[in-house]
């Protein structure tokens, strides 16, 4: 096979194409297929096809090889500008249209064919010499090499010479170069390539590397395709130093690039890869040049040596300063043995044309080889892209943490928000409490349960109680309207102080079923002012959909000490309550015990029922331990006010009058439902056996109910109507009770506090 | 920030002088030269032989109507000399140390290429960069 000489543009060309041909890549593209509908794109007929075949020898190697591929294209080429096709002509045309590709195939050849001509309209930006020709027979003798080995020997006699063609950098790829071509150029063709020096370069496979033509000098980023065709080509492998002279040791740098270049060509797959990206050859290469230098691979070349390695490569001072600048990346003077090939790379793109980037691109960047010493220490003054990845790492991670953080708070207020929503059209119906009791039983889950409230209320009064709780809500239908309100009132506890906040956190989990009344209003931040937080109650209040005409009465109880109770009511209710049995005593007990042992807990004593549940409240006590403060204010508030529910809720059962009781009767269900929350297992079952006593007593203890046969369903009726009257009003008096209750721990946080910030001066 | 920053060699020669465009450099290159004098003045006064920072800081050199000049001598007798503009929000003095202190890690990454020859002008991009971000940015 005759060596072709190719232009650096063809080349490139060439390469490009046969890349796109070469689509196993086997750097053989066979004979058929696109190899085959490439050149019929060419437009031209088929017997000039099947010449041009033969011609490049594929018929003889049965498949296209590069060179082969190359020499096809040429042919192609001089047959679409109308020149007989021989062999021998490859080389001697001069200026020698790219061929072109009607079809298309290869993206790049519309573009090529552009660029070619944009080429040509700037002219030559690199005056070819004569002698590349040689350089590129070289190197093109390169590419037939790994087709057909035994081409070897032509090197030097193929220089039959040809020049090539145009000189223009317009490499196919370069586009981009494209632009800048004018602006390029500082790389002279070294006029010469010595045909001594190709034996050496043959050895070591190279060829010397012409870059000038290739680029023209841009700095473009290189495209990768650039620098595909950049390594592709060998022939650019003729890389013309840019001192005029040819020196020998010049040379020998070149051949050694242009070996890697070659290198470069023949496994050039990727051609989609960072530009600056050195490849395995390359980097092989420039360990061994770096080892002539320094055999330590771990060890640093000073920077005179290197000084004197660089300046074989004919650049100017000022360009290798500026490399040495990037290169040198810990600025200590000498070169590890990364910061060696980003050197040598640079030194080679720079050759090959490139113009030297104002930064060190990433892929150059020294991170192989101990970044501890050297490249660790990121050096901003040149290289600018450096360690933007450990850095980056940390602050990712630090937001996920806060955010996790957050979430947990605001799921609180989102429960609370939803409960509060939830509880409205709850707390209709008995049943449908119940049932979604049970949902939020079921589900119990921690904050997401819109019966928060309850959670709320839990947690606060202990973790046992929020089991307990929760067991118990399973049972009763009344109940749970009783339990709804209790949630309420935990509710408003949690929404009110963080402190609740975070206990109902803990407790809600299990807790949480308590669909309750109306979902306490948004836990509102003030430190307590007793009359705003009544003031939300009312507003709270406002969403219950009880009838709340009594809810201003409520009101007026949590912020100042409610006023007790009759205490005949109360005395009354109370009987009443131990007829009911362990349930009040175990709300009562529980609410005692969120405040823990307040005096007021002592008001309750004063009812059998309450006693009763002093045990309980024992056991919650040391749960509530920590509310002490708050609770005392509250527990008292809330304490009279379940007493006076209580008493009114036994009122109205001794009164018969639904209305008269529902004041007084929700009450106690929400002391209930306290002590619910508190011990959640007990208070819950207690609760709702003793809510349908407590029905029942209402039931049974209105006298106007008459019993005889005729009037039951009639009495009947009404008491049901009653009851559901009452429990509407004792699920409203419930929840107010419960906001109070809250509005009240909110106080007694802000107190406790207060207490806190003065505790630190008083032990100074 | 700067209007005029220069480094002078040993021989007391410009290795570097850049200034902002706006009023004729030539006045900032006469009036670097001409503090060159107060430089010497200084660095013969001190006679210790150890030069620590403040001592390599020189301060500043002279105010003039306009503008004031700050001075900063190197081990190896390179000088550094900023010319702040005296209507700038006068720089405080740490901010006149942070620029020197730029300045000579700047320069001894130039002097540690070995491509640069003590003696030639400076001609590194990076170093350029440097000085251009500590030159007034409003030009």
């Amino acid at each position: 096979m005759e060596s072709l000489t190719l232009s650096d543009v063809e080349q490139k060309y060439y390469s490009e194409l046969f890349l796109s041909c070469d689509v196993d890549n086997t750097k053989k593209v066979a004979s058929n297929g696109k190899v085959l509908d490439l050149f019929r794109a060419a437009q031209l007929s088929n017997e000039v096809v099947l010449q041009i075949t033969e011609l490049c020898g594929a018929t003889r190697l049965g498949h296209f090889g590069r060179s082969q591929f190359y020499i096809a294209l040429k042919l192609i080429a001089l047959a679409q500008s109308g020149m007989p096709l021989r062999v021998e002509t490859l080389n001697s045309v001069r200026d020698l249209p790219l061929p072109r590709f009607v079809m298309g195939k290869n993206e790049q050849e519309p573009r090529h064919a552009v660029m070619f001509a944009d080429a040509e309209n700037q002219g030559h930006y690199f005056p070819r010499p004569p002698l590349r020709v040689q350089a590129k027979k070289v190197s093109a003798h390169e590419m037939i090499q790994p087709c057909v080995p035994t081409a070897d020997p032509q090197p030097d006699t193929t220089s039959p010479v040809v020049s090539p063609h145009q000189s223009p950098p317009t490499s196919p790829h370069a586009w981009r170069k494209h632009k800048r071509q004018a602006s390029g150029g500082n790389v002279d063709r070294q006029p010469s390539v010595p045909g001594v020096v190709w034996p050496s370069f043959r050895e070591a496979q190279p060829g010397p590397v012409t870059g000038d033509g290739m680029w023209s000098a841009h700095s473009p980023p290189p495209v990768q395709e650039t620098w595909v065709s950049f390594t592709d080509t060998p022939p650019s492998s003729t890389l013309p130093m840019h001192p005029p002279s040819a020196q020998p040791e010049s040379t020998t740098v070149r051949t050694g690039m242009s070996a890697m270049i070659t290198n470069e060509i023949q496994r050039q797959t990727s051609g989609y890869d960072d530009p600056w990206k050195i490849t395995d050859e390359q980097r092989q290469y420039y360990i061994n040049q770096f080892k002539t230098i320094q055999p330590d691979l771990t060890g640093l070349i000073p920077g005179s040596a290197a000084k004197e390695f660089f300046t074989k490569s004919k650049l100017p001072i000022l360009e290798l300063s500026h490399i040495w600048e990037l290169s040198d990346f810990d600025k200590d003077g000498a070169l590890t043995l990364d910061e060696f090939c980003a050197a040598f790379h640079l030194v080679v793109a720079r050759k090959n044309g490139y113009d030297l980037p104002e930064k060190l691109p990433e892929s150059l960047m020294p991170k192989l080889i101990d970044l501890d010493d050297s490249a660790g220490v990121p050096e901003p003054a040149t290289e600018v892209s450096f360690s933007a990845s450990p850095v980056e790492v940390t602050p990712n991670k630090s937001p996920s943490m806060p955010s996790l953080n957050q979430n947990w708070p605001e799921l609180n207020q989102n429960n609370e928000d939803t409960a509060i929503v939830h509880p409205v059209p709850i707390r209709m119906t008995p049943s449908k409490i119940h049932m979604q009791e049970m949902e939020l039983k079921r589900t119990g889950s921690d904050h997401t349960h819109p019966t928060s409230p309850l959670m709320a209320n839990p947690p606060e009064l202990s973790d046992e109680t929020k089991l307990a709780a929760s067991i118990k809500f399973p049972g009763t239908s009344v109940g749970d309207g009783y339990s709804s309100s209790d949630s309420f009132t935990s509710d408003q506890e949690p929404i009110s102080s963080a402190v609740n906040r975070q206990r109902s956190h803990s407790g809600t989990s299990p807790e949480g079923l308590k669909v309750v009344a109306p979902p306490p209003p948004p836990p509102r931040p003030h430190a307590s002012h007793s009359r705003s937080s009544s003031l939300d109650m009312n507003r709270n209040f406002a969403a219950v959909p009880a009838a709340g005409s009594q809810q201003p009465g409520v009101v007026a109880f949590p912020p100042a000490v409610p006023p007790r109770p009759l205490p005949t009511q109360t005395s009354v209710p109370h009987g009443h309550r131990s007829v009911e049995g362990d349930g009040l005593p175990a709300h009562t007990s529980t609410s005692p015990h969120q405040m823990p042992e307040q005096p007021n807990f002592a008001d309750f004593s004063q009812f059998q029922a309450f006693a009763v549940d002093q045990p309980e409240d024992d056991e919650e006590n040391p749960s509530d331990s920590g509310q002490a403060e708050r609770c005392p204010e509250a527990a008292g508030t809330m304490r009279t006010t379940k007493n006076d529910v209580q008493a009114e809720e036994r009122n109205a059962t001794t009164v018969n009058s639904a209305k008269v009781s529902t004041p007084l009767a929700p009450p106690p269900k929400p002391v209930r439902r306290r002590l619910k929350s508190e011990d959640e297992l007990r208070p819950d079952v207690e609760d709702l056996p003793q809510k349908s006593n407590v029905i029942a007593t209402v039931l049974a203890t209105q006298p106007s109910i008459p019993r005889s046969i005729g009037k039951d369903k009639k009495a009947i009726q009404a008491s049901i109507r009653r009851n559901k009257e009452t429990n509407t009003v004792l699920a409203r008096l419930n929840s107010e009770l419960q906001q109070q209750l809250k509005d009240l721990l909110e106080e007694r946080i802000s107190l406790e506090v207060q207490l806190e910030q003065l505790r630190p001066f008083s032990h100074l | 920030m700067a209007v005029c920053i220069a480094v002078i060699a040993k021989e007391n020669y410009p290795l570097y002088i850049r200034s902002v465009p706006t009023q004729g450099e030539l006045k900032f290159h006469y009036t670097v030269h001409t503090s060159l004098d107060v430089v010497e003045e200084k660095i013969s006064g001190v006679g210790k032989a150890l030069a620590d920072q403040r001592e390599l800081y020189l301060g500043l050199l002279y105010p003039t109507e306009d503008y004031k000049v700050y001075g900063y001598v190197t081990n190896s007798k390179v000088k550094f000399v900023i010319v702040v503009d005296s209507s700038n929000a006068s720089l405080r003095d740490n901010e006149i140390r942070s620029m020197f202190r730029k300045l000579h890690n700047s320069f001894t990454d130039v002097m540690c290429n070995p491509f640069y020859n003590p003696g030639d002008p400076i001609q590194s991009k990076a170093f350029d960069s440097i000085v251009s971000a500590m030159m007034v940015q409003a030009c």
